[in-house]
C-alpha cells in the first residue's frame, strides 16, 4: 500500500494544467478528489510519473445557473452538490444520488468531475449524467469541446477524454418543473459501489408518462443509458405489463461482472428491480 | 464519627469496585489519539522490512534473484530461505505441532505466501525493491476444496512430510491428512441412532473468515549486539509465550529477550500466533545490528495471518418422537490450509469442539474431526471465541432447529425440553466436559418473555399467509440460539501451549501511601483490563480503583502469563488477581491487629479496612495499614505489602446465553434487515456492567458480519478473493442492528469471584441466531438448511431455488 515515485504538480489555471498534461502525455494524470486514483497508486495498479493536482484551480469550482442549463465545475465536491439549494430545487436527483455515494468523509473530497471522468463503472454519477443527458466540457491544447455523457464512455476506464485533455465542467439541461425522479441503489454496505443502481427522470401528463429517461450503474463495464426501456415507458400509464417490458429491456442490455456483490445473473435481476422501484418512486413524485 | 466521616455507602462507592459501571480509564488516551501502538515506536537507526509474496497458490520456486533489488540505493538486505537456513530458521514450529516455512523453501503453498524479506532504509524503498526481486515459479496443481484433499490423486502439498505416517496427533491416513481426533462413545451413539424414533442429518459448513483487527500484525525487533540482548515490540496477545518461543528458536537466553506488547488495536485471535514477519524482523535485526520494523498492510493481514473457521460439519441427531434427544454424531472436515498453524492448546487439535453437545442433555455422543491440508493460508485461530467453540455452537444450534422442523416442534420449546437441568450441575457431558454451573431454563424463559416470543411467532404466521396470497414480498425469520461456552483455558491437567501450563498470574504492590501498581500475565487488546482489573483489586483490598495502576505487556516486569484470548483473562488471571489481593489483605489483617493491639481474629473486614468486631469505631483503613507496613511493621514480620499469585484453574468456566434475532427479508433482492436482536448473557459475577455491554455489542457486531457476509473465499486457482475492506464485510454503524442486552447471574462455583468471562459469548451465540433467523424465514417454503454467509445474493439465490420468485 505504498505508491511508487512521482512528481507533484499544482497548476493554478486550466491552461497551465493542460500544458503539463501535453508535455507528459500518458505519464501524467490529473488528480481531483483522489479517492479512486490514490488507492490505485498505493496498490501500484496505477503508477503515473506526474500527478497534476487540480485543487489550486479556482475556475473549476462552483455551480452556475444558466436557466435551461446548469453548469457544475469539475472540482465541485459531492458534499457541495448535496448542499446546493439550486440543485435541490432544480435537480434534486443529484442530491439524492450524491447522498448514496460512499460516506461523508469521502464526499468532502470526492468531486463530480473526478467521478465522471475516471471511467470507473462503479461510480454513480456517470449513469446519472446519462439519464440527465448531460454533456462534459473538455479542455485541451486546441481549446474546448463538448461530449455528451451518453457518448463519453467506451470501456472500463476508457473514455473519450484524451490524455492531454481536462474535464472542466458538466452541463446539465434542467428537467421540466414537476418532473419525477429517483435513484435506486442496491449496495452491500455504506461506502460500497452498487450491486446495481438505476436512475429515472420522468414527466407525467395526467396519468400518462410524457417523457422518461432511464440509466443504469455498475452492471456493465460502462454506465448504460437504457434507451429502449425509456422508450417503452414513454407514452404509457405505467401499467404493470409495460413496466415488466421496460424492466426486461433494461435487464437485456446489462453485462455485469460476477464479483463479491454476486453472480452476473443476480446483478442483472437487481438492475431490473432497481428500475422497477425507481420508476414507481419517480411516478409518485411527479406532478401533472 | 463526625459529619465529615464518609458513610459506609460513600466509602464503597469511592472504591469503584466490582459491579460498578466504571468508565474505561484507557479511553482517556485512546479517544485523544494518544495510544502508543507498535507503529508509533521509532527507534534510532530503525529500518523497514517488507515481503516479496507469491502470486501463486501452489508452485515450485525455482529461482530468486535479488541482484537488481540490492542495487537500489537504500536497500540493505534481501533475505531468502537459504539465508535463514544459516540460523536454522527457514522453518518454524507451529502451535499445533506442525512446522511452517518462514520463507518459501523450494515451493509455495498459498497465495501471498512469504518468499523473500526486503530490508531497506524506508518503507517506500522497501516497496520499490520488492518489485525488483525476480522470482521464477513453476506452477503446480492447486487444491482448494478440502473435500478433495484426501482423493487418491490429490496433489502432494507437503513433500517435507513424505513417509510420515504419524503426525502430532496420531496416525495420518493420506499425504494431505493432518490428524484424526475422535471423542465419545461410538457404540453407545450408534445404538441411540438405531433405537431412535427420529433422526436428522445435515452438512453444516462454517465458512472461512478472518478476525481482521483494525491494527494489523506488526513488530519492531532490536538486537543489541554488545549486550547480546534482543528487544521485540509487537502486537502480541501472549507476550510471554512469544518470549519463550523466541528464546527456543534463536538460542538467545530468555532473560536476554525483552518482549513488549504496547497498546494493541484489537486482536480477536489474530495476534496469538508467531508469524514469518516476526522471525524475519528478528533475524534482520540480528544480521544488520539495527532495529527492524515490520508492518502488515490490510491485504497481507487478511490473506496470510490467521484465518478462522473453515469447518465442514456433518451433523446427525437422534431423538424420540416427543423431542427428547438421545444421541449426537458429528464428523468435521477441517480445512487447515498449507500448514497446521492452529492456535489451540497443544493436546487439542480441534480445540474444545467437543462442547458440541451444547446446552442439551445428550446421553450419548460421538465426534470425529479430520484435519486436512489445502492451498490456502494457515491459521485456524479462535476469532473472538474459545478454541473452535463458535463452530461447535453453530453446529448444534443449527442442528437443533433442523430437528425441531422435522418434529414440527417450536425450536425454543425443543431447546427447553432438552436443556441440562439446574440440579444436574456440575454436569458431565457425553463428550467429556464438566459444566460448572447454569440455569438455562430461567435464562431462556426470561428471554422469551422479554422479546414476546409467542407474539412474534403469530406475526410471522400472518406474514407467511400474506406472502402466499401475494400481498407482500417480505418474509420474517425468528432466530433462536442458546449457547454454552467453554472458556478459561485452562487447567494444567489438560491445557498447555508448547508444554507451558495455561495458568495465569498477577502481582500487586501496595505503595507506602496506599496506592497500587499491579501487573498481570494477560494483555488487553481493547478488553479494558486497566479498568476491570483495578475494580477487582479495589473490592478485594479496599483501595479505590482510581489509585490502582494496571500494567500489562512488558515481559521484564509482568509475571509470566499465557496471555489474553479464548475469554481466559477473567477466568484465569481474574482469579489470580483476587487471590493475590487476598494475600495482601491477610497480611494487612495482621498489621491492623498489631496497630489496634487486638488479635487478628478479633478483626473483621469492612469495605476499605479492618475494624474490631463489635467496635466499628476501632478501625484501620488500608491506607493506614499500607503506611504501617513500610513504617512500623509488627515485630518479626517482613516489611512491605505486596503479593504474587499464579493461578491454575481447577476447571473451565461455562458462560451461557439466550439470543433471539428477528429479521425481515426482501425476497426480491435478498436484503435482510435485522429488526430486533436480543442478547441475554450469563457470565457469572459481573465486574463492570458497562464493559460487559460493550463487549457484547462488539461481539454481536462481529457475529452479524460473519453470518451475513464476511468471508475469505478462494477461486479454483487458489486466488484469495476480496482480501480488502472493499469486499471483506466490516459493518459500519449504518448496517449494524440495534442491540438489546440483558443478563442473569449464575456465578461459577470454582472461581474466587464467581466470574466466567464474556468477551466471546456474543460471537459464539450471535452467529447461530442470525443464521437461524435466515433459515427460519424460509422454512415455510420448504427450506431445511441454507449455508452461510447470508449475504444478499445468496439469500436471493435461496429464495429463487425455493420458488419464491414465481
Amino acid at each position: 500500500m505504498i505508491p511508487g515515485e512521482f512528481t507533484y504538480h499544482r497548476p493554478s489555471s486550466v491552461a497551465e494544467a493542460v500544458a503539463i498534461l501535453v508535455s507528459h502525455g500518458d505519464e501524467a494524470r490529473p488528480l481531483s478528489g483522489g479517492h479512486s486514483l490514490i488507492p490505485m497508486m498505493k496498490l501500484r495498479m496505477a503508477a503515473p510519473e506526474h500527478l497534476v493536482d487540480l485543487a489550486g484551480i479556482a475556475d473549476l469550482k462552483g455551480i452556475s445557473d444558466g436557466g435551461a442549463t446548469i453548469s457544475i465545475g469539475a472540482m465541485t465536491t459531492q458534499n457541495e452538490l448535496i448542499g446546493s439549494d439550486l440543485l435541490t430545487q432544480k435537480l434534486p436527483i443529484i442530491r439524492e444520488t450524491s447522498l448514496l455515494i460512499a460516506d461523508p468523509q469521502i464526499r468532502y473530497m470526492g468531486t463530480l468531475g473526478g467521478n465522471v471522468a475516471n471511467g470507473d463503472p462503479g461510480n454513480d454519477m456517470p449513469g446519472l449524467m446519462q439519464c440527465l443527458n448531460a454533456s462534459y466540457v473538455l479542455a485541451g491544447p486546441d481549446g474546448e469541446r463538448e461530449v455528451a455523457a451518453r457518448e463519453f464512455y467506451e470501456a472500463a476506464y476508457f473514455t473519450a477524454l484524451a490524455p492531454e485533455e481536462l474535464l472542466t465542467a458538466v452541463k446539465i439541461p434542467v428537467p421540466a418543473a414537476g418532473h419525477g425522479y429517483a435513484y435506486e441503489k442496491l449496495k452491500r454496505k455504506v461506502g460500497d459501489y452498487a450491486t446495481a443502481a438505476a436512475a429515472v427522470i420522468l414527466t407525467m401528463d395526467g396519468g400518462t408518462v410524457s417523457s422518461c429517461s432511464i440509466a443504469l450503474t455498475n452492471v456493465a463495464d460502462t454506465p448504460l443509458f437504457a434507451s429502449d426501456a425509456s422508450d417503452i415507458i414513454t407514452g404509457s400509464t405505467l401499467d404493470s405489463a409495460t413496466v415488466d417490458r421496460a424492466v426486461a429491456a433494461a435487464e437485456a442490455i446489462t453485462e455485469p461482472a460476477s464479483d463479491g456483490r454476486g453472480p452476473a445473473e443476480y446483478r442483472t435481476k437487481m438492475a431490473g428491480i432497481m428500475v422497477r422501484r425507481a420508476l414507481a418512486r419517480a411516478a409518485e413524485r411527479a406532478n401533472g | 464519627m463526625n459529619d465529615m466521616t464518609p458513610t459506609r455507602e460513600q466509602r464503597e462507592a469511592n472504591l469503584e469496585g466490582m459491579g460498578c459501571k466504571r468508565k474505561r480509564v484507557e479511553d482517556v488516551r485512546f479517544t485523544q489519539g494518544k495510544g502508543q501502538y507498535v507503529d508509533d515506536i521509532k527507534l534510532p537507526g530503525m529500518v523497514y522490512g517488507d515481503f516479496v509474496r507469491s502470486p501463486y497458490a501452489h508452485a515450485k520456486v525455482t529461482k530468486i534473484d535479488a541482484t537488481e533489488a540490492l542495487k537500489l540505493p537504500g536497500v540493505i538486505a534481501v533475505l531468502t530461505a537459504e539465508d535463514l537456513k544459516g540460523v536454522n530458521l527457514a522453518w518454524m514450529p507451529t502451535l499445533a505441532g506442525d512446522v511452517q516455512m518462514v520463507l518459501a523453501d523450494g515451493k509455495v503453498l498459498y497465495q501471498n505466501q512469504e518468499v523473500a524479506f526486503v530490508v531497506a532504509e524506508d518503507r517506500y524503498i522497501a516497496d520499490d525493491a520488492i518489485q525488483l526481486v525476480e522470482v521464477e515459479y513453476e506452477e503446480l496443481p492447486v487444491l482448494v476444496d478440502p473435500f478433495q484433499s484426501m482423493a487418491p490423486d490429490a496433489p502432494v502439498l507437503r513433500p517435507d512430510l513424505e513417509g510420515k505416517t504419524e503426525g502430532a496427533h496420531g496416525p495420518r491416513k493420506h499425504h494431505n491428512h493432518i490428524f484424526n481426533w475422535a471423542v465419545g462413545d461410538k457404540d453407545e451413539t450408534a445404538k441411540a441412532f438405531s433405537d431412535a424414533d427420529v433422526t436428522i442429518k445435515e452438512m453444516i459448513s462454517y465458512h472461512r473468515t478472518h478476525p481482521s483487527p483494525l491494527e494489523t500484525c506488526q513488530c519492531v525487533a532490536s538486537m543489541d549486539k554488545v549486550k547480546g540482548e534482543l528487544t521485540v515490540y509487537g502486537t502480541f496477545q501472549a507476550p510471554h509465550v512469544i518470549r519463550t518461543v523466541a528464546s527456543l528458536l534463536s538460542t538467545i537466553p530468555e532473560h536476554k529477550i525483552h518482549v513488549i506488547a504496547p497498546d494493541i488495536g484489537g486482536g480477536f485471535g489474530n495476534k496469538v500466533g508467531a508469524y514469518p514477519g516476526y522471525i524475519c524482523a528478528i533475524v534482520a535485526s540480528i544480521v544488520t545490528g539495527v532495529p527492524v520494523k515490520w508492518v502488515e498492510d490490510r491485504m497481507e493481514n487478511l490473506s496470510t495471518t490467521s484465518f478462522a473457521r473453515d469447518y465442514h460439519m456433518t451433523t446427525e441427531i437422534a431423538a424420540k418422537n416427543d423431542g427428547t434427544v438421545t444421541g449426537l454424531k458429528v464428523h468435521v472436515l477441517a480445512d487447515h490450509g498449507g500448514f497446521d498453524a492452529c492456535a489451540d492448546p497443544s493436546k487439542w487439535p480441534a480445540g474444545f469442539f467437543n462442547i458440541v453437545t451444547g446446552s442439551y442433555d445428550f446421553p450419548a455422543a460421538h465426534l470425529e474431526v479430520d484435519g486436512v491440508y489445502t492451498n490456502k493460508a494457515p491459521g485456524g485461530v479462535a476469532y473472538r471465541c474459545s478454541f473452535r467453540v463458535t463452530e461447535a455452537a453453530y453446529c448444534i444450534e443449527r442442528a437443533m432447529d433442523i430437528l425441531a422442523q422435522k418434529l414440527e416442534m417450536d425450536p425454543a420449546d425443543l431447546r427447553m425440553k432438552n436443556f441440562v437441568k439446574p440440579e444436574q450441575f456440575p454436569y458431565q457431558s457425553a463428550l467429556g466436559w464438566e459444566y460448572d454451573s447454569g440455569d438455562y431454563h430461567t435464562a431462556m424463559q426470561k428471554a422469551m418473555d422479554t422479546i414476546g416470543y409467542r407474539e412474534l411467532r403469530a406475526e410471522q404466521k400472518a406474514k407467511q399467509e400474506a406472502f402466499k396470497r401475494g400481498e407482500t414480498r417480505e418474509i420474517m425469520g425468528i432466530g433462536v440460539s442458546f449457547f454454552t461456552e467453554i472458556v478459561g483455558a485452562g487447567p494444567s491437567k489438560n491445557c498447555d501451549i508448547l508444554g507451558v501450563a495455561m495458568f495465569d498470574s498477577a502481582e500487586i504492590r501496595v505503595h507506602p501511601t496506599g496506592s497500587v501498581i499491579s501487573r498481570m500475565g494477560t494483555k488487553s487488546q481493547g478488553q479494558g483490563h486497566e479498568t476491570t482489573w483495578a475494580q477487582i483489586i479495589a473490592t478485594e483490598i479496599g483501595i479505590p480503583a482510581a489509585d490502582i495502576m494496571v500494567e500489562e505487556g512488558n515481559t521484564d516486569t509482568a509475571p509470566y502469563g499465557l496471555g489474553t484470548y479464548g475469554s481466559r483473562s477473567t477466568p484465569v488471571a481474574g482469579a489470580a488477581i483476587a487471590l493475590a489481593a487476598r494475600k495482601i489483605r491477610n497480611k494487612a489483617q495482621m498489621i491492623a491487629a498489631h496497630m489496634l493491639e487486638v488479635s487478628e481474629y478479633d478483626l473483621e473486614w469492612d469495605v476499605d479496612g479492618f475494624q474490631v468486631k463489635g467496635n466499628p469505631e476501632a478501625r484501620k483503613s488500608m491506607k493506614e495499614i499500607a503506611w504501617a507496613a513500610y513504617h512500623a511493621p509488627p515485630p518479626n514480620m517482613e516489611p512491605g505489602l505486596e503479593a504474587v499469585s499464579y493461578y491454575d484453574p481447577p476447571n473451565m468456566t461455562y458462560p451461557f446465553g439466550a439470543y433471539f434475532c428477528v429479521m425481515d427479508i426482501d425476497v426480491d433482492t435478498g436484503v435482510a434487515n435485522t429488526r430486533r436482536f436480543y442478547a441475554l448473557d450469563d457470565c457469572g459475577t459481573r465486574i463492570n456492567p458497562m464493559i460487559i455491554e460493550g463487549q457484547v455489542h462488539g461481539g454481536l457486531t462481529e457475529a452479524f458480519a460473519i453470518a451475513m457476509g464476511q468471508e475469505i473465499a478462494y477461486d479454483e486457482m487458489g486466488n484469495v478473493m476480496g482480501a480488502s475492506f472493499m469486499d471483506f464485510f466490516i459493518p459500519t454503524a449504518v448496517e449494524t442492528p440495534h442491540w438489546e442486552t440483558d443478563y442473569t447471574v449464575t456465578p461459577s462455583p470454582h472461581h474466587p469471584i464467581g466470574a466466567k468471562g464474556v468477551g466471546e459469548s456474543p460471537n459464539v451465540g450471535g452467529v447461530p441466531a442470525f443464521s437461524n433467523a435466515v433459515n427460519d424465514a424460509f422454512q415455510f417454503l420448504g427450506n431445511t438448511h441454507i449455508q452461510m454467509p447470508h449475504d444478499a445474493w445468496r439469500i436471493w439465490k435461496a429464495a429463487k431455488d425455493l420458488g419464491a420468485h414465481g
